[in-house]
C-alpha cells in the first residue's frame, strides 16, 4: 500500500533547486528559465556572487518585490514582477540578445518537455494540430549560451519517461544539455548516453532506468 | 525648427494605412504604448501586420486591435501568454496568420532592419521546425540558418522621457524592443510620460536618439493594461 512518503518519492522541487544551485560557481551570469529554475535564486550557497540575466534586458535580477516597491515595468521573462539589484543595469531587447548569442552568459537552466541522450531538448511545442505554437527565448538560449542544465521531473504526469533515446517532440536545439536534474537523479548528458552522477535519497539505480526511455550508465560503468 | 510634438492621440496615428506593418513595443505589459494602440482601434486601420513579442492579454491593448478584426498577420516570438485568449481562439480558426520567430533572432532582425542590413546567419533554430527551408551556412565549423532584416511602416513604442527632437529614456525593462524598433520603422511614433526642454536629458543618457523618432506624444497618466484587464475592461467599451 502507498503511504503518503511513498508518493513523494525522491527530490522536491525545492530540493531540485537546491540541488542544482551547488553546481553554479562564484562570479557566474547566469540566465534562469520559468517555472523551477527561477528558484535557483534562493539556493546559491552563501559567499558566491551570481548575476542573473532576464532577458528582456536586466542584468542584476534580485528576488520578487513586496508590494509595496513592486513596478510593472520591471518584471523578468515570466513577466513577473522582480526587483534589480544595486549595480544592476537595463538594455533592450537585442543587447540582451547579443549577451545570450555571443557567449557572454556562463550558465542557463531550463525546463523540459522531453530529453534525448544526446542532449537534445524539447520544451516549445507538443505538435499537435492545436497546440498553439511560443518560443520566446529558449531556442536562443540553447544555441548561445555553452553550460545548459535542465531541471524537470523525472516523468510527465501520465507517468511517461521524458528522458529518451530521441525526442518525439519538435527540438529546441539539438545536443545542448549538459546535465539534467530530476526528482530522481542527477543525470549527465555524455558521448555514450545517460550517465548518473547522484541519485536523490531512497532511489535505486533500478527504479530511475525503469523510469527513464534510455539505458542508464553510472559512473564505475563508464568509462569517459 | 525641428518639431516632433504632437498633441492629439487619433493625428498621431492618422496616417496609418490599410495593409501597413507596425511594430509596437512592450514585453507583455511592460512598454506597451496602449493610448496609441487604443487610437489606432478608432482610426480603424485594417489588414494590419503587427511585430510585438506576444499578442495581447484580456480584452485591452494589442489583445483588442486584434479582436477588432484590424490584424491578419502576427509576427511574434510567444503569442500565448498568460491571459492571452483573442489571437489563440482566431489562430485556431484560421482567421489570422502566425509567423513564430524565436525572441533574439526577432530581436536581432529588428535591429539589423534599422541598421541597413538585409539579413545575417544566426545558430538559433538551427535543426528545429523554425528552421525548415531556410538557407543554411557554415561558419567557424557549426551550422547557421539565413535571417532577414525587418523593417515597417510605423512604430508605435512608449518611454519615460522625451524631447521636441525625439531624444528618448526609458523605465526600467519597459525598454525592451522600443529603441531598435524606432530605429527599423519609416515612421516611429512615440507616447511619452514627460516631454521636457531641449537640453534637459543628459547627452550621455539619451537610449534613443532623436533621429529615429518621427512623432511624440505626452500621456502623463498612462493606463496600466493590467489593471484594466483586472477591472473587466475591453476596448472599444
Amino acid at each position: 500500500m502507498l503511504t503518503s512518503n511513498n508518493l513523494q518519492l525522491g527530490w522536491r522541487r525545492e530540493e531540485m533547486a537546491k540541488r542544482t544551485a551547488l553546481d553554479i560557481p562564484d562570479g557566474s551570469y547566469v540566465n534562469l528559465g520559468i517555472g523551477i529554475p527561477e528558484m535557483v535564486a534562493q539556493y546559491v550557497p552563501e559567499g558566491r556572487e551570481v548575476i542573473y540575466h532576464t532577458e528582456n534586458g536586466l542584468l542584476g535580477m534580485g528576488p520578487a518585490p513586496t508590494s509595496e516597491n513592486s513596478d510593472p515595468d520591471l518584471i523578468n521573462a515570466g513577466k513577473k514582477a522582480v526587483t534589480a539589484i544595486p549595480g544592476a543595469c537595463f538594455f533592450h531587447h537585442a543587447d540582451s540578445f547579443a549577451m545570450i548569442r555571443g557567449h557572454h552568459i556562463d550558465i542557463c537552466v531550463l525546463g523540459a518537455m522531453q530529453v534525448s541522450k544526446q542532449g537534445d531538448l524539447a520544451n516549445w511545442s507538443t505538435g499537435e494540430p492545436d497546440d498553439i505554437p511560443a518560443v520566446g527565448g529558449a531556442m536562443d538560449l540553447v544555441a548561445g549560451i555553452k553550460t545548459i542544465y535542465v531541471i524537470t521531473q523525472h516523468c510527465t504526469k501520465t507517468g511517461d519517461p521524458k528522458l529518451l533515446e530521441f525526442c518525439s517532440y519538435p527540438l529546441t536545439g539539438k545536443a545542448v544539455v549538459s546535465r539534467i536534474y530530476t526528482n530522481l537523479a542527477v543525470i549527465d548528458v555524455t558521448s555514450g548516453g545517460f550517465k548518473i552522477v547522484e541519485l536523490a535519497p531512497g532511489i535505486s539505480f533500478d527504479y530511475v532506468q525503469e523510469r527513464t526511455g534510455s539505458k542508464l550508465l553510472i559512473d564505475h560503468q563508464y568509462n569517459d | 525648427m525641428i518639431d516632433k510634438r504632437i498633441d492629439s492621440l487619433t493625428a498621431a496615428v492618422a496616417d496609418v494605412f490599410d495593409g501597413a506593418t507596425i511594430m509596437i513595443g512592450g514585453f507583455g505589459e511592460a512598454g506597451s504604448p496602449i493610448e496609441l494602440i487604443h487610437a489606432l482601434i478608432d482610426v480603424r486601420a485594417k489588414d494590419l501586420t503587427v511585430i510585438n513579442n506576444n499578442t495581447g492579454s484580456g480584452h485591452v491593448g494589442l489583445a483588442a486591435l486584434i479582436e477588432n478584426g484590424q490584424v491578419s498577420k502576427m509576427i511574434c516570438s510567444y503569442p500565448r501568454t498568460l491571459g492571452s485568449k483573442v489571437f489563440p481562439k482566431l489562430y485556431r480558426n484560421g482567421k489570422i496568420e502566425l509567423e513564430l520567430v524565436p525572441q533574439g533572432t526577432l530581436a536581432e532582425r529588428i535591429r539589423a532592419g534599422g541598421a541597413g542590413i538585409p539579413a545575417f546567419f544566426t545558430a538559433t533554430s538551427v535543426d528545429t521546425p523554425l528552421a525548415a527551408g531556410k538557407e543554411h551556412r557554415h561558419f567557424n565549423g557549426r551550422n547557421h540558418v539565413m535571417e532577414y532584416g525587418l523593417k515597417a511602416d510605423f512604430a508605435l513604442i512608449k518611454c519615460k522621457c522625451a524631447d521636441r527632437y525625439g531624444n528618448l529614456t526609458y523605465n526600467k525593462t519597459a525598454r525592451n524592443f522600443a529603441p531598435i524598433m524606432a530605429m527599423a520603422a519609416t515612421k516611429t511614433i512615440v507616447q511619452t510620460g514627460t516631454l521636457v526642454e531641449v537640453d534637459t536629458i543628459d547627452p550621455e543618457i539619451v537610449v534613443t536618439p532623436g533621429i529615429f523618432v518621427d512623432r511624440v506624444i505626452a500621456i502623463s497618466d498612462p493606463v496600466q493594461e493590467s489593471k484594466l484587464i483586472a477591472e473587466g475592461m475591453s476596448y472599444p467599451c
